[in-house]
C-alpha cells in the first residue's frame, strides 16, 4: 500500500468520466491542490461535446458543446489535473482507504477518493448486422445522416420525444417514413404524438422490434418481429434511424456500488455513496434533470465533499504521527 | 465551419497538396454533429503519439469537398463522418459514421506503422 501512495501512479483523488460533472470535479480538486486525474473512456465533454449549441448556461450566451468542453478541459489541466481520455477500465476496487483503479492497458491508479461521472450513451438494439450496416444504412443521428436518404423509404426505432421529433424531421428527406415502437402507446408528449400521427409521410408498426438487419454492401432490409404473435416478417427499407433512449454508463460498476433499477449510482445530498470515500456525478447518478448545469452542480458538491473527506483523512492521519 | 482543434483543409488544392507533401495522412470529412466530434476528439488526442501521421479535417458541406465526397471508396456510404487514409497520395482505406479509438487505432497501425526509431 505504502509503495502505491508514494508512487507518481498515487493520486488524492481520481474522477472517472470527463463529462461536464467530471471536468468540474477536477477543476474543483485541483484548484484546491489536491493532485487529480480524470479517466475517461470516450471523448472529453461527454454528452455535452455532442451538443450543437447551449443557450442556456448561464454567462454564457451561446455556445457549442465542443466549445464549452474544451474551455472546461482546459480550465481543470491549468490548475494541474492529469486527464486520460478514450481508455477502457478494466476493473475498479473501491472499497477500504485506498481506492484501486486498473486500465486496459494494465496500468494501475490509487487514490484515496473517487468520484464517478462515467454519464450515459444513446442505447443500441444490439441485434445481429447493427454493426455491419452503421453508417451504411444505420444511423442513431437524423441531423448528421438525413440528407443521405432523400427520396428513399426509411424506418424509426423508437416511441420517445427523440424517434417522433426526428421522425418528422426526417420527411424533410425521405419518401416514407414507418416508426416501429415495441409497445402499443408512445412516451413522448403529446403534441409530438399528434404531429407525428396526423403527417401524411408517417406510417407506424406498433408492438414490434427490429430483429436483424439485412443487406449486401448496404443495408436492404430488416426483419421485424411482431411482439405479441412472435411472427417475424422482411421489411423492404434503404435506412433506419435508432431512437431509444439512453443508458447509464455503469455496467462496470455492478455489484461495486449501489445501483438502482436503471442502473443509477444511488447518492446522498452531497454525492455520497455508501462506500467512504466515493462520490458520483453527473447523468449516471439517479435523479430527475439531466442538464449540463445539473451535472456542473453534481460535481462542484461532488468535489466539495471529497476535498472535505480528504481533509479530515489527511488530519487523522497527521494526528497518528507522534511528535 | 469546423470548430476543432485539427488543421483545416478548406480546398480542393489544399487537400491535393496535404497529401501529395506528405506520407500518412488522415482526413476526417463531416460536420460539428454527434456522430463526428468523437472521431475529431480521437484524432486530436492522438496526434502526438502518431507523429508520423498527419491529421486534417475538411467541411462535409463545403462544396470543395467533393474531392472526398466523390471518390470510389466512398460509394454506398450513408453517414457522417467520411474519414479518409492516404499513404502517398492513394486512398489505403476509407471509414464511415462514428468509430471508436480502438477502430481508428487499428487502421493507423495496419496501414501506417511507425517508421523504426520514430
Amino acid at each position: 500500500m505504502l509503495n502505491s501512495m508514494n508512487s507518481n501512479n498515487h493520486y488524492d483523488a481520481i474522477v472517472i468520466g470527463a463529462g461536464p460533472a467530471g471536468l468540474t470535479a477536477g477543476i474543483y480538486l485541483s484548484r484546491a491542490r489536491l493532485r487529480t486525474l480524470i479517466i475517461n473512456e470516450g471523448t472529453v465533454g461527454g454528452q455535452m461535446v455532442l451538443t450543437h449549441e447551449i443557450a442556456n448556461y448561464p454567462g454564457v450566451e451561446s455556445i457549442s458543446g465542443y466549445q464549452l468542453s474544451n474551455i472546461m478541459k482546459k480550465q481543470a489541466k491549468t490548475f494541474g489535473c492529469d486527464i486520460k481520455s478514450n481508455i477502457s477500465i478494466q476493473n475498479i476496487e473501491l472499497e477500504g482507504e485506498l481506492k484501486r483503479v486498473t486500465l486496459q492497458d494494465g496500468i494501475i491508479y490509487t487514490a484515496n477518493s473517487i468520484i464517478l461521472t462515467p454519464g450515459g450513451r444513446s442505447r443500441t438494439l444490439n441485434v445481429p448486422g447493427e454493426g455491419k450496416f452503421k453508417g451504411k444504412g444505420i444511423s442513431y443521428c437524423a441531423t448528421c445522416d438525413g440528407d443521405f436518404f432523400t427520396d428513399k423509404e426509411i424506418v424509426v426505432v423508437g416511441g420517445g420525444n427523440s424517434a417522433l421529433e426526428e421522425a418528422v424531421s426526417l420527411t424533410k428527406y425521405a419518401s416514407k417514413v414507418t416508426i416501429v415502437h415495441q409497445f402499443d402507446h408512445f412516451q413522448a408528449f403529446e403534441h409530438a404524438i399528434e404531429e407525428a400521427r396526423n403527417h401524411p409521410k408517417i406510417n407506424f408498426i406498433m408492438e414490434a422490434t427490429l430483429s436483424a438487419f439485412r443487406g449486401n454492401e448496404n443495408l436492404e432490409s430488416v426483419d421485424i418481429k411482431n411482439i405479441k404473435s412472435g411472427e417475424i416478417s422482411t421489411f423492404k427499407t434503404d435506412g433506419v434511424f435508432i431512437f431509444i433512449g439512453y443508458i447509464p454508463n455503469t455496467e462496470f460498476l455492478k455489484g461495486k456500488v449501489e445501483l438502482n433499477q436503471w442502473g443509477e449510482i444511488v447518492v446522498k445530498a452531497d454525492m455520497s455513496t455508501k462506500l467512504e470515500g466515493v462520490y458520483a456525478a453527473g447523468d449516471s447518478t439517479a435523479k430527475r434533470f439531466r442538464q449540463v448545469t445539473t451535472a456542473v452542480g453534481d460535481g462542484t458538491v461532488a468535489a466539495l465533499a471529497a476535498s472535505n473527506y480528504l481533509h479530515e483523512m489527511k488530519s487523522k492521519l497527521k494526528n497518528l504521527i507522534p511528535a | 465551419m469546423l470548430y476543432t482543434n485539427l488543421k483545416h483543409i478548406e480546398t480542393a488544392a489544399d487537400h491535393a497538396k496535404v497529401i501529395s507533401e506528405n506520407e500518412n495522412v488522415m482526413v476526417i470529412c463531416g460536420r460539428m454533429g454527434p456522430m463526428c466530434i468523437p472521431v475529431y476528439g480521437i484524432a486530436e488526442e492522438i496526434e502526438e503519439e502518431y507523429k508520423h501521421v498527419k491529421f486534417f479535417d475538411m467541411e462535409f458541406d463545403n462544396p470543395q469537398s467533393h474531392v472526398i465526397r466523390n471518390i470510389p471508396e466512398v460509394k454506398g456510404f450513408m453517414g457522417i463522418p467520411f474519414t479518409i487514409y492516404y499513404k502517398n497520395g492513394k486512398v489505403v482505406k476509407a471509414t464511415s459514421s462514428i468509430q471508436t479509438r480502438a477502430q481508428v487505432t487499428a487502421i493507423l497501425d495496419k496501414e501506417f506503422a511507425a517508421p523504426v526509431n520514430a
